[in-house]
């Protein structure tokens, strides 16, 4: 029941802030979001199960109640956690109390409404993590799209309307065609599913129950079914060549929403892949293991040029997180325990390294009103605290050891370097070990016409360190990163075992 | 418990609909001096929620429900009380409570309110009486009965030249439309002599078969405007962009809903599929083109309205079209026949409420004076946040989103129909649910994201309508709790629709 307190937490927390004063909302919004963080740290301490939820592996702290019938079926309020989704369900908690902390210097109109929409974003981002019924499911995963529309839309830089309404018509275009794919598997398993429950489903596929529906043979139900899965998720991540909604909503998005934006809705589209098309089709998946692998690598590159060329800090940010991306499709389709296992970690360290980039980021902004590269030079004199955590926070996303980011790639690169079901392999881990020479090229280039050298940036007001809760969270996310890159098997032992299952489902023929 | 009653207090949702609007009637007319805006409003608000609780009770304690020995007939077969009846008088009776309390604050100035709340009733009574019609004679009389106060209804504003050429369309195209339905009613009776539903069914009908064809084809043009649907769909437009916004809201979600009881309970029941199959009168397939033809029209049509209020009435167009999948995805012995029309109905209980809502909202622009257009809505939501949200939420459920009710009813229909065999029919549905979110994102554009052409154009929004606030706001948490609670709801309409098959 603790899991379902949570989620009710954020969401009557959502109507509190909403309807209250404005002068204290942040501060109210931020105790409230402490209670979920720390409910899921009790969840993580006391989680004990094993195994992948959607083949057969033990659900901790589930919970099942019967909804509604639809077609013969049964819709059910079904909510659990294993080793995959813990860590993202507590990468949401931690993240959001920071992002509301993070918001107090910038958003200063319609607080309450603000931060109201930031618990009920968290709401429903914890819903799409523990759901495991797909009708559930996919009610919090459309229901997070709503807040951020708003976020994007009300508060956001000049071309916000442009950023917000391009978001929302591709993120839900792209979940019609995923849940077109997704129907189709499950009416081609007829009567062999019972309910929308994602474990039978995945299970029943597994048993291979997939028939013909409508004339359209079984495989090219199932391959259907993936494509259409792929190419909705795929958005979501965002994977070349989908992914030009995202420096749009990023750049426009304050900086809490792109926070959460990087930090979790992009996990949410490779949380999707993993659950849906690697773990129910595999076969499909290895049939295609050659384009995908191609589209992650050229992800990967392709990301990473186009941080090369920009010149506002936020787009450098936005564009590396489709280069990280990237690495997590790699590593998925690798389907190696490490692949799959790193791919997961790679989510959860990507989730703080990019909240870290994006709030320091935020920060400096807040201060000196520009963005641009060009604009500005030599703020480690003024800002030396945030500019020190950024400078750590950017080697973290070049995979500096013993942080997050090294981990997660490293993990990555051992399971698609000796992929079985992965023609080429070595050459796809190869090309995309590449992209972290450019990352580190744009990132230090960008860091040392920006932070270092004599101080530079026409101001009409004096230019000094930031306030302390604008900087506290950016200490305690880098905390975070070296922890998990110090000591990664707190996350990494629960994830191997939720993998392996996933890993053992694909059939080597070649 | 109700068995021991006498077996006319079935009717009581009727009734109490009837005596409210008698009562208010006799006050208005025995001392004029007494009446207020805000007795008048009261006492009809809580009229209709006796109607709709006896309702609600009546269905949670199965009266005329398979379970409980059946439907139960009055006056010589003439009424008919199922669960069908008292599912669609639950609809009407909350859509009344809900625009009588916004034409509180609509009708603040008028001169003279009473006759509005009484009318409203009156047809309330009409539908509610149509929904348990067992006899083409009621069917008719009831329709004329929620016909002729909706004519006034919709021409109540008299000094408003847009209201009265509103309701003079609407009584043209009404009364042709009438006349066609009853002519249509005559013909089937010449065909199989009798004007029982049941009895009609059952009549042999040896070389009559054209006639009856004839017949049925003019009823289901009787159907298709009460419903709004293509092809006695123009006086829609115009009715609602011309009347007062509350009635465009009664209009829109009520009355359409009456039009379809007749579709739901008299095609099934008199022309059942086996008959309609052997004597190769297909109404299904009739209704599955109107079907199709109608939600591409509305939602086409829709995308291109500058007028919120011009937009919504082409939306209701389009929803009148998904609504007829009820009717037009039925095949003899088709396996999800009562799932198919139970999901048409329970799409029509959230419409009520979504649709319903969304009027009321443009009541409350109406009521401020901010005009018409996606243009004159902008920024609305810095002045008036809660009804903006609610409206956004009216919105995005229309549209057929996830978070709320209208994903869910859109979502059995489509299933439904799949089931049945008309994936065409589905997946037009879906493809016109995707056309309908640009116009539907369009109002919470305005709304939320773009600034007001000049800084004094929200001056306008000074008062606070607060039964118009209520009534928005209580059919916005009704759309939203109709997600959760949607189980029952779908429960109650297939088991209802399943006795007619």
């Amino acid at each position: 029941m603790l899991l379902e307190a949570l989620m009710a937490v954020a969401f009557v927390g959502a109507l509190t802030v909403f309807l209250a004063p404005n002068e204290w909302a942040g501060r109210l919004a931020f105790a409230i979001s402490l209670i979920p963080f720390v409910g899921s740290l009790s969840l993580w301490s006391g989680f004990e199960a094993g195994g992948n939820a959607l083949l057969g592996g033990e659900v901790a702290y589930a919970t099942q109640i019967e909804w509604l019938e639809v077609g013969g079926r049964s819709v059910s309020w079904f909510v659990g956690l294993d080793g995959i989704s813990l860590p993202l369900f507590v990468l949401t908690t931690f993240l959001v109390p920071l992002a509301i902390l993070s918001a107090w210097t910038p958003v200063d109109t319609r607080q309450s409404q603000f931060y109201g929409l930031m618990l009920f974003m968290e709401a429903n981002l914890l819903g799409v993590f523990a759901a495991l019924d797909f009708f559930l499911w996919f009610v919090f995963w459309e229901a997070v799209l709503v807040p951020m529309y708003f976020l994007i839309g009300i508060w956001g830089g000049p071309r916000r309307k442009y950023a917000a309404i391009k978001f929302f018509v591709y993120t839900n275009a792209a979940s019609l065609l995923m849940f077109i794919g997704f129907m189709s598997l499950v009416f081609a398993l007829g009567d062999s599913v019972s309910s929308f429950a994602l474990p039978e489903i995945a299970q029943a596929v597994a048993a291979g129950d997939l028939g013909a529906w409508f004339g359209i043979a079984p495989d090219a139900v199932a391959m259907f079914a993936f494509v259409a899965m792929f190419l909705g998720f795929a958005v979501k991540v965002p994977i070349v060549p989908f992914h030009t909604w995202l420096p749009d909503a990023h750049v426009q998005a304050p900086t809490p929403a792109s926070v959460l934006l990087a930090g979790v809705l992009l996990k949410m589209g490779t949380y999707a892949l993993l659950r849906f098309n690697f773990t129910m089709l595999p076969e499909q998946a290895s049939m295609l293991a050659v384009p995908i692998a191609a589209i992650a690598v050229v992800s990967v590159i392709y990301g990473a040029m186009l941080a090369l060329a920009q010149k506002d800090l936020k787009r450098i940010v936005a564009y590396s997180s489709v280069s990280s991306m990237g690495y997590v499709i790699l590593g998925l389709i690798a389907f190696t325990e490490y692949g799959v296992g790193g791919a997961t970690f790679q989510m959860v360290a990507h989730g703080l390294i990019s909240g870290l980039m994006f709030m320091a980021v935020g920060v400096i902004y807040n201060t000196t009103h520009t963005r641009m590269v060009g604009d500005m030079a030599g703020m480690a004199d003024r800002m030396p605290i945030t500019v020190g955590i950024l400078v750590a926070g950017a080697f973290g996303y070049m995979g500096l050891p013993l942080m997050a980011g090294f981990a997660g790639e490293f993990f990555i690169f051992v399971g698609s370097l000796s992929a079985p079901a992965l023609p080429y392999a070595p050459v796809f881990t190869a090309l995309a070990m590449f992209g972290i020479v450019i990352v580190a090229g744009y990132l230090l280039s960008a860091m040392q016409s920006t932070l270092f050298g004599p101080f530079e940036l026409e101001t009409d007001y004096e230019v000094g360190p930031a306030a302390f809760h604008d900087v506290a969270p950016l200490a305690v996310l880098l905390v975070a990163i070296i922890v998990l890159g110090v000591a990664p098997d707190i996350f990494f032992e629960m994830i191997r075992d939720a993998a392996i299952p996933v890993v053992e489902g694909v059939t080597i023929d070649g | 418990m109700v068995e021991t009653l006498p077996q006319v207090t079935a009717l009581l949702p009727a009734l109490v609909l009837a005596a409210t609007g008698l009562a208010l009637l006799l006050v208005d007319t025995i001392s004029p001096d007494a009446r207020s805006n805000t007795s008048m409003a009261v006492v009809s608000a809580v009229g209709a929620l006796a109607s709709l609780s006896v309702t609600v009770w009546f269905v949670a304690s199965g009266t005329g429900s398979v379970d409980t020995g059946g439907a139960i007939t009055l006056f010589a077969d003439a009424i008919k009380v199922d669960t069908l009846g008292l599912f669609f008088t639950a609809i009407f009776a909350s859509v009344t409570a809900l625009v009588v309390v916004a034409a509180h604050d609509y009708f603040h100035d008028h001169d003279n309110p009473a006759a509005f709340y009484s009318l409203t009733l009156f047809a309330a009574t009409g539908m509610a009486l149509l929904a348990v019609a067992n006899s083409l004679a009621v069917v008719f009389v009831a329709l004329e009965m929620v016909s002729l106060p909706s004519y006034v209804l919709v021409a109540y504003l008299k000094q408003n030249r847009g209201s009265v050429e509103a309701g003079l369309k609407y009584f043209l195209v009404g009364a042709l439309s009438s006349a066609i339905f009853l002519f249509g009613i005559s013909l089937v009776y010449a065909a199989t002599g009798s004007l029982i539903l049941a009895d009609i069914a059952s009549a042999s009908i040896e070389g009559l078969a054209g006639v009856l064809g004839v017949g049925v084809v003019m009823m289901i043009g009787g159907v298709a405007f009460k419903t709004a649907s293509v092809p006695f769909h123009f006086w829609a437009p115009e009715a609602y962009e011309g009347a007062p916004a509350p009635v465009s809201a009664f209009l829109s979600s009520a009355s359409k809903a009456a039009g379809f009881v007749v579709a739901f309970r008299v095609f099934t029941e008199a022309f059942p599929l086996g008959m309609a199959v052997s004597a190769n009168v297909n109404w299904m397939l009739a209704f599955a083109i109107l079907a199709a033809v109608t939600m591409t029209l509305g939602n086409f049509a829709a995308a291109v309205q500058e007028e919120v209020k011009r937009m919504l009435a082409y939306s209701s167009i389009g929803h009148a079209g998904y609504a007829l999948i009820g009717v037009a995805a039925l095949t003899l012995d088709g396996p999800a026949n009562g799932t198919v029309m139970g999901a048409a109905m329970a799409h029509l209980l959230v419409y009520g409420f979504m649709n319903t809502g969304a009027f009321l909202f443009v009541a409350m622009a109406e009521r401020w004076g901010v005009g018409r257009t996606f243009a004159d809505y902008a920024g609305l939501w810095r002045r008036a946040p809660v009804a903006s949200v609610a409206m956004a939420v009216f919105m995005f459920s229309l549209a057929g989103l996830p978070p709320f009710a209208g994903f869910f009813s859109k979502y059995f229909l489509f299933q439904a129909a799949i089931d049945n065999g008309f994936l065409w029919l589905a997946a037009l549905g879906a493809v016109n649910s995707v056309v309908s979110l640009y116009y539907y994102s369009r109002v919470v554009k305005a709304l939320f994201l773009d600034d007001p052409e000049t800084p004094s154009a929200l001056d306008a929004v000074d008062v606070r309508p607060t039964a118009l606030y209520a009534a928005v706001v209580f059919a916005a948490v009704a759309t939203m709790l109709l997600l959760p609670g949607f189980g029952p709801v779908i429960e109650t309409a297939e088991a209802a629709a399943s006795a007619l098959f």
